[in-house]
């Protein structure tokens, strides 16, 4: 898999299919209450820390950002300390090289794997197995996903678009299981299953959450302990590190710590939380005898100096997907993006460019609460509304809307023409206007306004302009003299 | 004390009543207001839909309009507009020297609404009187990206007869978003029925809010699912202007 998948159809026809699938709306919605209400409660217990920790993660991962070559020279000189073998990837192709190479030279036929978005960006999985390697998914969801090959719904908990009645079918028809849906069974038909391919696997192949500089750790947030086995059972090792998972030191690990968990699943803390250090030593008897880190830019660092460069605070917690009113609606699969909701379509529009994203970044209200539930603060609506200005501005956008903005602009810049076309307009659409004044059901044929008229009743122009009124209106006698209050300042915020 | 009143061009064009119950509660209040001949409309849609060199004519007709020495102060009906003109009117005269320094200006003078009542005037009963249930929506343009939480909300509690009831997610958009609403319709129009059957979930009569775009957009979903029969009742859509004008 690459970064989009399900590039055959519009964006329009995706999201139609997905709000077709009940089920699947539905399971998001839910999901998105559960985590919603869960930070919510989080948050609030830790008042105003809440807002502190997040300016303070702000200027950890921007100090980083400004500095990153010193950081990054620093993780590779104490992650090769600690016995790593460091592999610089700028591309996704360079990262496939390598991994295929370190398969070869290692004489490995298999793997197991942790879940990982690196791997999927770059398509890893793919390339693996037409080389002739086995790979396995352990991350319960991933593997269903594998199973099913089935796509992402969500970045964090990626299979939420199926039901425990599918995943036992899925598991029965691909795995052999013979048992009922009830969840307990399902997971424990899993873990015996996997525990075989753990036990079997020559490579491990896992991300990194974060990448501690001082200390030369990578390091994994899970839930499950299949990042554990995948750590620590194969003589092989490979870690994905993308060059934007680099914190300083302990002490700013413990601050990513601290929110990610919460902005992602509303927990204070994950199951598991590793802080790795290197393969096996000597006098230890079990770990990788050799471990590997990938790290990959694969276009990344465009961004650097660009209006997008706070993207690269991004924590992949997954906060913005699950307050993000237009994900919850039409699922990671609407997107056809494996990073898809806010966060998605700024990182998608960045990395693949917008001769290839379709409509995307118009799959947005601006509303803002992503923004606000961010834990790095990144102002991820400015940065979807400046994709938008992007593509007008090189061109790449729908040429046949160009008259309607001309239109408006021309409108609204001219008191003359506005006099005009409200004095005009009025009269003409108040030949389709219902008894309420309003274009409903019946006007869906009209160009332009259809798209509102589909949905919803589009209140027509009034008669009377509030303007007229204002003009020829009586001032009212004032109840009290305006006196202004101390201390208030104007500008809202 | 001269003050440059902005009604926004919805108001204007489609809902003049909005804007009359507005300059009510202000002259009431002891407001000297001026509406600038030159008021259309603050052009959001344009720069919001990334034809932001399509939005500078626009908004450098609002500036020239209301950036004049003998108005003191600057107050919008609707936050949305009131956020397009200081935060993001920035954006658009990036290259706008001038025009930017003067924006930044006259954000220092400007007030939404409701804040200018509560936090300006210092006022919040204003003798209105409404005998309903009432549910408020609260919009991403006041709530979030102004920052005006509570205004709103001291206003309608003082208002004698009225029975406040809180809709699950009030800040939740309702799935507006400007040219959103026709770029993509279905999710859209998803996003507001949802939003519509929230307010409905409350039992009140009236849904009121603070910004003219979404109280439209709720508005036709409301009467669209009227007409279809999932919804079984009349729910008024009133502006928080037109609430505080109320004598009823």
């Amino acid at each position: 898999m690459s970064i989009l998948y399900h590039t055959d159809v519009t964006l329009r026809e995706r999201v139609a299919e997905c709000l077709k699938d009940d089920f699947k709306h539905n399971a998001i919605k839910t999901a998105q209450e559960v985590f919603y209400n869960k930070r919510a409660a989080l948050v609030e217990e830790m008042g105003e820390g809440w807002e502190e920790l997040r300016l303070h993660a702000t200027e950890i991962r921007n100090h980083v950002t400004e500095n990153l070559d010193y950081y990054v020279k620093m993780f590779a000189e104490n992650a090769e300390a600690n016995g790593y073998i460091m592999h610089y990837a700028p591309t996704d192709q360079d990262a496939l090289a390598e991994v295929l190479d370190i398969f070869e030279k290692t004489n490995s036929q298999s793997t197991v794997k942790s879940k990982s978005m690196m791997t999927e960006e770059v398509g890893l999985n793919e390339v693996l197995e037409e080389a002739g390697y086995k790979v396995v998914e352990t991350d319960c969801a991933e593997c269903i996903l594998q199973k099913a090959e089935s796509k992402p719904s969500h970045i964090v908990v990626p299979a939420l678009h199926f039901n425990r009645d599918a995943i036992r079918d899925i598991f029965t028809e691909k795995c052999g299981y013979e048992g009922t849906s009830v969840p307990e069974e399902l997971t424990h038909f899993l873990r015996r299953y996997l525990r075989t391919e753990f036990l079997n696997a020559d490579v491990g192949i896992r991300g990194c959450n974060f990448a501690v500089a001082s200390t030369g750790s990578p390091t994994l947030i899970t839930n499950e302990g299949n990042g554990r086995m995948v750590d620590s059972v194969p003589k092989v090792q490979i870690i994905f590190v993308g060059i934007d998972r680099i914190v300083p030191d302990l002490q700013s690990l413990d601050t990513m710590e601290a929110l990610v968990p919460r902005s992602a699943v509303g927990s204070k803390m994950t199951a598991y939380f590793s802080v790795d250090s290197g393969p096996r030593r000597s006098d230890e008897v079990d770990g990788p005898v050799e471990a590997h880190i990938i790290l990959m830019d694969n276009g990344r660092s465009r961004i650097l100096k660009t209006d997008f460069e706070p993207m690269f605070r991004c924590m992949r917690c997954g906060a913005c997907l699950n307050i993000c009113p237009v994900y919850r609606h039409i699922t990671g699969h609407g997107y056809g993006s494996i990073y898809p909701g806010p966060m998605g379509v700024v990182m998608t529009a960045n990395m693949v460019g917008y001769d290839k994203i379709d409509t995307m970044t118009f799959a947005c209200t601006l509303c803002g609460a992503c923004a606000e539930h961010c834990p790095a603060t990144i102002p991820l609506h400015d940065l979807i509304r400046q994709h938008r200005i992007n593509i007008v501005d090189q061109g790449k956008n729908h040429s046949e809307e160009v008259p309607v903005f001309k239109l408006l602009k021309k409108m609204w810049s001219s008191v003359g023409f506005y006099k005009f076309a409200m004095g005009a307009g009025a009269p003409v659409m108040g030949l389709f206007t219902n008894d309420k004044g309003a274009l409903d059901a019946k006007s869906t044929w009209m160009p332009v306004v259809k798209g509102w008229t589909s949905t919803r009743d589009f209140d027509g122009l009034s008669k009377d302009r509030f303007r007229t009124w204002f003009k020829n209106h009586k001032p009212l006698a004032a109840e009290a003299p305006v006196q202004k209050t101390e201390g208030t300042e104007g500008g809202g915020e | 004390m001269k003050i440059a009143f902005f009604p926004g061009c919805m108001v204007d064009m489609i809902y003049p009543e909005i804007g009359i119950a507005a300059v009510n509660v202000l002259e009431r209040l002891g407001c000297d207001l001026v509406l600038p001949d030159e008021q259309v409309c603050c052009g959001q849609g344009l720069l919001n839909s990334g034809y932001r060199d399509y939005n500078i004519p626009v908004a450098k007709m609002v500036i020239d309009a209301y950036d004049r020495p003998e108005y003191d102060l600057f107050v919008s009906l609707t936050g949305s507009c009131m956020n397009a003109i200081i935060n993001d009117y920035p954006i658009v005269f990036e290259k706008e020297p001038a025009y930017l320094e003067r924006t930044k200006k006259l954000a220092e003078r400007s007030y939404e609404f409701t804040d200018f009542i509560v936090n300006y005037l210092g006022k919040t009963d204003l003798g209105a009187s409404f005998h309903d249930t009432v549910t408020f929506h609260k919009s991403c343009h006041v709530t979030r990206l102004l920052g005006i939480k509570e205004p709103p909300l001291k206003l309608l509690e003082a208002v004698e007869g009225l029975e406040y009831i809180e809709m699950e997610h009030a800040d939740r958009c309702c799935g507006f978003g400007g040219t959103f609403s026709f770029k993509q319709p279905e999710i859209s129009g998803e996003i507001v029925y949802e939003k519509c059957q929230t307010i409905i979930d409350t039992g009140a009569n009236v849904v009121v809010g603070a910004d003219v775009p979404c109280l439209m957009n709720i508005k036709g979903g409301l009467e669209r699912m009227r007409s279809d029969g999932r919804l079984d009742r009349d729910i008024r859509v009133m502006h928080i202007a037109q609430i505080l004008d109320a004598r009823e």
